[in-house]
């Protein structure tokens, strides 16, 4: 088949941009492990500025606190995406739903100047100071509003492919609607949910703008304090820094693919065992085909 | 039409409530406010600014007391359009802004379609990897990736690519590499291009590689069978990627202000400036109030042309 | 037909009856006011083409779907207040609708469970064993839907649905997913395995043969009516219109108005001779059908040799337009001076030793009045 020829050309232009992507980032790595303090000059090995990565407080604080935002919002933001998920894909129209659809996933388009602008006006503004003002609480709301756009994108569409008659099978051997929730659809969008849960996560942990208009003086998170030392001046602590966040997303990464992969090579073994023995001998038919009733 | 009774209607309302009321508090309200505070005066004062509204004792409705000063501000900006020596920062930096976010999408584009499209055409068994290769930078941290690029453009001797040119002998002083339009150009193509790739992957992926077999056998050359059968058919993909780069490089503000100095101008920077050190916030929300104008043709755009795939599922809503 | 006669005959007290059922979605009617009955541990077939809304029935009678009017009454008990899953039915759906993150196992416990705690666990485990033997699966047990072929997912779904003991089973499609070649076989098994438990059964499909085959009375939909209810033989024979008599079968439809006691058009060149006692008066507008096996075909020579025609039979003479050879028989297309195309199908020995006519040859056609059936509708 053609898509299988190598073409030059192709393998040229695709290592070409892989070394744009991975060129700076590969320089990151390599400077973070010198022992001078020029971030452009190796002044021998060491493994200095990881020392002094770990004896920055400061850091250390603003690391914690990402994580904490991060994990609240991505919880938060899955609970909210989800139900905004079921109201797109389940609940029809009715006056109002267009609108909903659009707020949803507007933060998305939105750029984020804009976002944090109207944020910051809504936490200021004197009829809210229930909502506690600037500060960490602000940013968690902000996060969990962006990051629930993209999760109610992950589990409408996710709600979507499922075959609907998956529930109303469940319905139709004497569950309860209410159960069949529990059992059948939330187990069958189960991997929606997850991916729904590391993606806002990773996007509140990147977030710099909501989080640096929302911010108080207690509440500094990894990018606000990321981004003010990058006024002050280059540092290979940063370096440190950016080595060790690369070294553990490849980790994830990795490793979900890993178990990706082996769960596809296992089910597509057992599909042959299947196609095998069977008394028909016939190639298998895909149960997840499309919805071929309606 | 009668519904189901999947979930009881008392069940329905609730889970409609959550996402509802979340979204009128932190999106839809927040958004008012910003009309509002446009048209506010501003005031040394916690909020920085004065309602566009008074209620005097005995009032039962406010008197409306809308300031346009800051509307006015980027009209007048406008109209001075030409005349020599006119301060037209708000408009050169709207200009700008437009300007780089073009040719970022443009850029990306080009860079991105034949990647994608290589990637689309590989082995299958390799594809997951390398798409996993374009994502992997994008989930790492943004301002890290920025401040790479501060390190390899620095403009003194220092810098990485400076070093490198300054040995090889190709200059003889180092060249100013950073804090320039260059520099934002080449960080914000950095940064967008995955939003690029993906979409076209997605789409290009989902090509028959048979039409491409029906064209050649239908004796067009593989340049006639890209112009006319590939690209017309990634026409979504291309609309998604564009769109998806160009909208969130308008209002970009990290980038031009790590990679730009003081000199490059961009409307994001200046929301952020009038915000933060003018505390000028009507003006801020006026801006703000432009950029989303401007940008809902742009988003309207990637609604209906950018899904990816574009599936028409009408009823599946309504049996629910 | 008789194997199907007799199941047809097997105890008709209704013990599913539904009356003047209706359901329409936004503008479509996808039910028009369906009456039906059924007898206990009857199987019978709604067959339609896609979309006349059998599903849709088939969902009302699930409790899937509310009827906009109508009754549905099973085994005395009305079943308009009560919601899908306290319904004594169980439906086996096209896309068998496995659940993907349970076992084999599991999924068929899955009804039983939800009778717990009436049902004690080691009952249920007793009940799933029992139906995985009777489908054959108990090799598979604890696979996982993706893991099988879809004839095992097939069988799965048939032992889910069968597990409560439903008081009726519903079949959408049972064997539309399958490939030709396994679907017929699996008919045979699927009725076989039917019969054996003593469900009644309501199966639904698009395929003419796989509703023969496997029902005892045929329920043929069009347009969300059910316009004709018998036996397969009843339904080929003596289709009582024309949706039935084309959408079963081939049919040779001539249209034209009582006249003389016979019925004059143009679709033939001679008035047709009707069957007796037609019911028909003068000036009445109707259809004569005429199945391709019925029609007999011989050399136009023949023909002419001086043999007198019977009074009963219609006949013209038309030259041979399209031939198709299938083994057992042949199927001429006939084109008569008219322009009317007739199709006949003859064993392929009827020739005998001589030549079989080809193209451009010119035969005769004709048909006895007593196989032709009358439609006015
Ligand atoms: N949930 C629904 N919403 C709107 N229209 C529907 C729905 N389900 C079925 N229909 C329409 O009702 C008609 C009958 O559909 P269906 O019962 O699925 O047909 P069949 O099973 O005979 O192919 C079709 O025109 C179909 O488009
Ligand atoms: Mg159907």
């Amino acid at each position: 088949m053609m898509s299988a020829r190598v073409r030059p050309g192709a393998t040229v232009w695709l290592l070409a941009v892989y070394a744009f992507l991975y060129v700076p980032i590969l320089c990151l790595i390599a400077f973070s492990f010198t022992a001078g303090e020029i971030t452009t000059q190796f002044d021998g090995f060491s493994l200095r500025w990881y020392g002094e990565l770990l004896r920055d407080d400061e850091l250390v604080d603003a690391v914690l606190l990402s994580l904490r935002v991060g994990a609240f919002a991505a919880t938060a933001a899955v609970v909210v995406g989800s139900a905004a998920a079921f109201v797109l894909a389940r609940f029809g129209r009715y006056p109002g739903s267009a609108a909903f659809a659009g707020m949803t996933t507007a933060p998305m388009v939105m750029p984020e100047v804009v976002i944090g602008l109207s944020l910051v006006l809504l936490f200021t503004h004197p009829l809210f100071t229930f909502l506690g003002g600037r500060g960490v609480a602000a940013i968690w709301a902000a996060h969990t509003t962006l990051c629930t756009a993209y999760v109610t994108v992950l589990v409408q569409s996710r709600l979507r492919e499922m075959d609907r008659s998956l529930e109303e099978a469940a319905l139709d051997l004497g569950c309860p609607p209410f159960k069949v929730f529990f059992v059948i659809t939330v187990p069958v969008i189960a991997p929606a949910l997850v991916a729904g849960w590391l993606l806002a996560f990773t996007l509140s942990m990147d977030d710099f703008v909501l989080a640096a208009m929302l911010s108080d003086p207690g509440s500094t998170t990894l990018p606000v304090l990321v981004f003010a030392r990058l006024h002050h001046g280059l540092k290979p602590e940063i370096n440190a820094l950016a080595t060790v966040i690369v070294a553990l997303v490849s980790l994830a990464v990795v490793v979900a693919n890993r178990a990706m992969l082996s769960a596809q090579r296992k089910r597509a073994a057992a599909l042959r065992h299947a196609a095998g023995i069977s008394p028909t001998g016939v190639p298998n038919v895909t149960l997840g085909s499309p919805d071929i009733r309606r | 039409m009668r519904r189901q009774h999947f979930f009881l209607a008392r069940g329905r309302f609730w889970v409609g409530m959550l996402p509802w009321a979340w979204m009128l508090l932190f999106f839809a309200l927040p958004f008012a406010l910003i009309l509002k505070v446009s048209l506010s005066t501003p005031e040394l004062a916690i909020p920085p600014y004065l309602p566009p509204f008074v209620m005097e004792p005995g009032d039962v409705l406010p008197h409306l007391r809308p300031d346009f000063a800051s509307y006015r501000r980027l009209h007048d900006e406008l109209l001075a359009l030409g005349t020599p020596g006119a301060d037209l920062q708000y408009l050169a930096a709207w200009g700008n802004s437009l300007l780089l976010a073009a040719l970022t999408t443009l850029l990306c584009l080009l860079i991105g379609y034949p990647f994608a499209y290589h990637i689309a055409r590989s082995r299958e068994a390799a594809r997951n990897t390398l798409l996993m290769l374009v994502m992997l930078p994008f989930w790492t941290s943004f301002l890290l990736r920025v401040y790479a690029w501060m390190v390899l453009l620095d403009s003194s001797e220092l810098g990485l690519i400076n070093r490198v040119l300054l040995a090889a002998g190709l200059v003889d002083a180092p060249l100013q590499l950073l804090y320039n339009q260059g520099a934002v150009l080449v960080g914000m193509v950095y940064s967008y291009l995955p939003f690029m790739v993906l979409p076209l992957y997605a789409n290009l992926v989902k090509l028959d590689p048979q039409l491409l077999e029906a064209a050649a056998d239908l004796g067009a050359r593989p340049w006639t069978t890209f112009l006319r059968v590939t690209l017309p058919l990634s026409r979504r993909g291309i609309v998604a990627g564009s769109m998806l780069v160009f909208i969130p490089a308008v209002g970009e503000f990290v980038i031009p202000d790590l990679l730009g100095g003081g000199d490059v101008l961009m409307i994001g920077r200046k929301i952020w400036e009038d915000f933060g050190p003018n505390q000028d916030w009507p003006m801020a929300a006026a801006v703000a109030v432009t950029m989303v104008l401007v940008l809902i043709a742009p988003i309207v755009l990637l609604h209906r042309h950018g899904r990816a795939d574009g599936r028409t599922d009408g009823r599946s809503g309504e049996a629910g | 037909m008789d194997q199907a006669g007799e199941k047809g005959a097997a105890n008709r007290r209704a013990y599913l009856r539904i009356e003047g059922v209706t359901k329409r979605f936004d503008d479509t009617l996808a039910v028009d006011e369906v009456s039906l009955e059924i007898g206990e541990r009857e199987i019978f077939a709604l067959l339609g083409s896609s979309g006349c809304g059998k599903t849709t029935l088939l969902r009302m009678l699930a409790g899937l779907e509310t009827p906009d009017a109508g009754r549905i009454v099973l085994d005395g008990e009305n079943l308009a207040e009560v919601p899908a899953h306290r319904r004594p039915t169980n439906m086996m759906f096209q896309s068998y609708a496995l659940f993907p993150h349970m076992t084999v196992e599991a999924n068929v416990a899955f009804g039983l469970w939800q009778e717990r705690p009436r049902l004690t666990r080691a009952e249920v485990e007793a009940r799933v064993a029992e139906m995985l033997d009777l489908v054959q699966m108990q090799r598979y047990a604890r696979r996982k839907p993706h893991e099988l072929s879809g004839g095992q997912q097939q069988r799965v779904a048939l032992a889910r649905s069968l597990a409560k003991e439903p008081k009726l089973l519903l079949l959408d499609e049972p064997l539309a997913a399958l490939d030709k070649k396994i679907r017929q076989r699996t008919q045979l098994e699927l009725v076989n395995l039917i019969e054996r438990v003593g469900v009644t059964c309501i199966l639904v499909t698009h395929d003419q043969e796989e509703a023969m085959t496997m029902a005892g009375r045929i329920g043929v939909m069009n347009e969300g009516r059910l316009l004709q209810v018998g036996t397969p033989g009843e339904i080929y024979e003596t289709p009582d219109c024309r949706f039935t008599a084309e959408f079963i079968g081939e049919a040779n439809l001539f249209h034209g108005r009582v006249a003389d006691g016979a019925l004059a058009g143009a679709d033939f060149p001679a008035a047709i001779v009707l069957p007796p006692e037609a019911g028909l008066a003068e000036g009445d507008e109707a259809w004569v059908s005429v199945r391709p096996e019925r029609v007999s075909l011989s050399r136009a020579g023949a023909a002419s040799a001086g043999v007198s025609e019977p009074a009963d039979c219609n006949a013209a003479t038309g030259e041979v337009a399209d031939i198709a050879y299938l083994g057992s028989h042949s199927v001429y297309h006939v084109r008569l001076a008219n322009g009317r195309i007739v199709i006949a199908s003859v064993p392929s020995v009827h020739w005998g030793d001589a030549p079989p006519p080809t193209w451009g040859d010119v035969l005769r056609v004709a048909w006895f009045a007593p196989d032709g059936v009358v439609l006015t509708r």
